[in-house]
């Protein structure tokens, strides 16, 4: 009798299944327990890269909820790709089809997004004080190179104030609001900035490849109160403009 | 076939594998650790912090890259993207050495993140065999695979892990990487004699040598069951089986490994001065 792959698989996320017949111990008994120690691994070292990857949605649920809720995902959709780092990609959707809710969902995504910036590509900033040496009747027309490290999370809920409330340890006290979230990575160790919906619209456009006049202007039509500083700010702060392209006056 | 005379440029020197939490101390005070070992799918990506820790590595000491995705004893074909990816780092890196497992670990698109068995039968080493190829082909150079640790055995095998790993090393001219605790803990769970399996070991092939920690558990029916944990110290009857494979073949690279319940540095580089004890009275 000959175990395939497939049916070791499938016996491997399956509690409930038996034991492949054509497994045995030393004396030829069915494996029983010995098979065991493959399902625990499997689950246990799944789980725990979840565990490591989503502190904070692990502090929200309840440490013991999380982990059987890992469990339930790594039976159910184990990982498409050996990379670890790219571990849970799909956790945000599975939290929602559990019945969680989209605020918790966006924490999830902002992880990820935290993730994904850790590992990107490296590249040099721009000196801060170049923008402030662009002429005004070029700024319309100004292109900004935006760093791989960059992420945006748009989220209808306060997930940046709920995310460092859980990795904090302490409730979360603002109300709740629409905010979107700035990844950055000025070094090694990315930067979470809360950012207005606005904003938000704006880094997106940049980040599109739009000028400078054009993303101002989709942010104001977003919220007509809108200003760029505060946003330029963070993203010179994050190292995460790479150019200036300025175009000829016309 | 490759060539595998330069198969390892590994020292015949203890090393350990690498934890980014112990990067300040094995630069600043390695002791008797002389190379490092990685896990390529945790350099894998684009830049940051791993990328740039691997760099610093890679001027100080010798590196091993040892894959835990590529799963050559899977029955379906390599995921192709996944080993340009490990090929791209090796390229990148020429590291001294890489290694693989005698294992599967992704079935379609699951990945299981464990190193899963497989029978031992003239179908599997055909497929290992052309898996081998495919992979030193991709890195254009030998590698190294190691046995595995084993829970069970499979009714159909039939024909011996070691009698297995050597018509691989001699059908694909790939060398071997023996993990010590992968034999101690196959021996006991499945009731053979370590000593006769190192006997029956392809010594000459072997261009790297795994020791780490292992727990002990019992099955259902009392019978001792050992699970392969890298969680701790390497056990004593580990250290003599390694004492005693060196005595008779020579002094090999020497690896420590501890990946979960990672201790501090001094704890790790104290197993890495232990080894480099047993070495020395090895003749060269």
């Amino acid at each position: 009798m000959s175990v395939t792959q497939e049916t070791f698989r499938a016996a491997l996320l399956d509690p409930a299944a038996p034991v492949p017949d054509g497994l045995t111990d030393a004396a030829g008994r069915p494996a029983g327990r010995r098979f065991d120690v493959y399902r625990n691994n499997v689950v246990a070292s799944l789980a725990a890269a979840l565990e490591t990857g989503f502190p904070a949605v692990r502090a929200l649920v309840g440490p013991d909820r999380f982990r059987a809720l890992a469990i339930a995902h790594a039976r159910a959709h184990p990982p498409r790709t050996p990379l670890m780092m790219h571990a849970g990609a799909d956790l945000p959707a599975f939290l929602e089809a559990a019945g969680f809710g989209a605020a918790l969902a966006d924490v999830a995504r902002l992880e990820l997004a935290v993730r994904e910036s850790y590992h990107a590509a490296d590249t040099a900033p721009v000196d801060p004080a170049a923008l402030g040496q662009i002429t005004p009747e070029r700024l319309e027309n100004l292109r900004l190179g935006i760093a791989p490290a960059l992420r945006l999370v748009p989220s209808a809920h306060a997930v940046v104030s709920r995310r460092q409330a859980a990795l904090e340890g302490s409730a979360q006290g603002a109300q709740d609001r629409p905010e979107t979230a700035l990844v950055t990575r000025p070094g090694f160790d990315p930067v979470v900035t809360a950012l207005a919906p606005s904003e938000g619209v704006f880094v997106a456009a940049l980040a599109r490849g739009a000028p400078l006049g054009t993303a101002v202007a989709r942010a104001a039509a977003h919220d007509p109160a809108f200003t760029p500083a505060a946003a330029l700010s963070a993203l010179l702060a994050g190292g995460a403009i790479t150019s200036l392209e300025t175009e000829p006056a016309p | 076939m490759l060539d595998s005379t330069r198969t390892c440029t590994l020292p015949d020197a203890p090393g350990v594998g690498f934890k980014a939490c112990h990067f300040e101390a094995v630069t600043s005070a390695p002791g008797a650790v002389r190379w490092l070992e990685i896990h390529a799918e945790n350099y894998l990506g684009d830049g940051g912090r791993p990328q740039a820790q691997l760099a610093a590595l890679a001027e100080r000491f010798p590196l091993s890259v040892h894959g835990v995705g590529l799963s050559i004893g899977a029955e379906r074909g390599l995921d192709p993207d996944h080993l340009a990816r490990v090929a791209g780092l090796v390229d990148r890196l020429r590291p001294a050495s890489f290694s693989e497992h005698l294992a599967w670990s992704t079935h379609d698109t699951a990945f299981l993140n464990d190193l899963l068995p497989l029978p031992y039968t003239e179908v599997t080493l055909d497929r290992v065999c052309t898996h081998v190829d495919q992979v030193q082909a991709a890195l254009n150079r030998p590698i190294l695979l190691e046995n595995p640790s084993t829970y069970l055995s499979f009714a159909e095998s039939a024909i011996t892990e070691t009698d297995f790993l050597r018509e691989i090393t001699d059908r694909t001219g790939c060398g071997l990487l023996l993990d010590v605790n992968n034999v101690f803990v196959s021996a006991t769970n499945l009731g053979t004699d370590p000593r006769a399996y190192l006997a029956a070991f392809p010594m000459e092939r072997v261009g790297e040598i795994h020791l780490g920690g292992h727990d002990a558990q019992e099955d259902e029916h009392g019978a001792p069951l050992l699970i392969d944990s890298h969680g701790r110290e390497v056990a004593d009857p580990v250290w003599t089986l390694y004492a005693e494979a060196i005595a008779a073949a020579g002094p090999r690279p020497t690896l420590i490994e501890w990946d979960t319940d990672v201790p501090d540095w001094a704890t790790l580089a104290a197993e890495a001065t232990r080894a480099e004890a047993i070495l020395a009275r090895v003749p060269a």
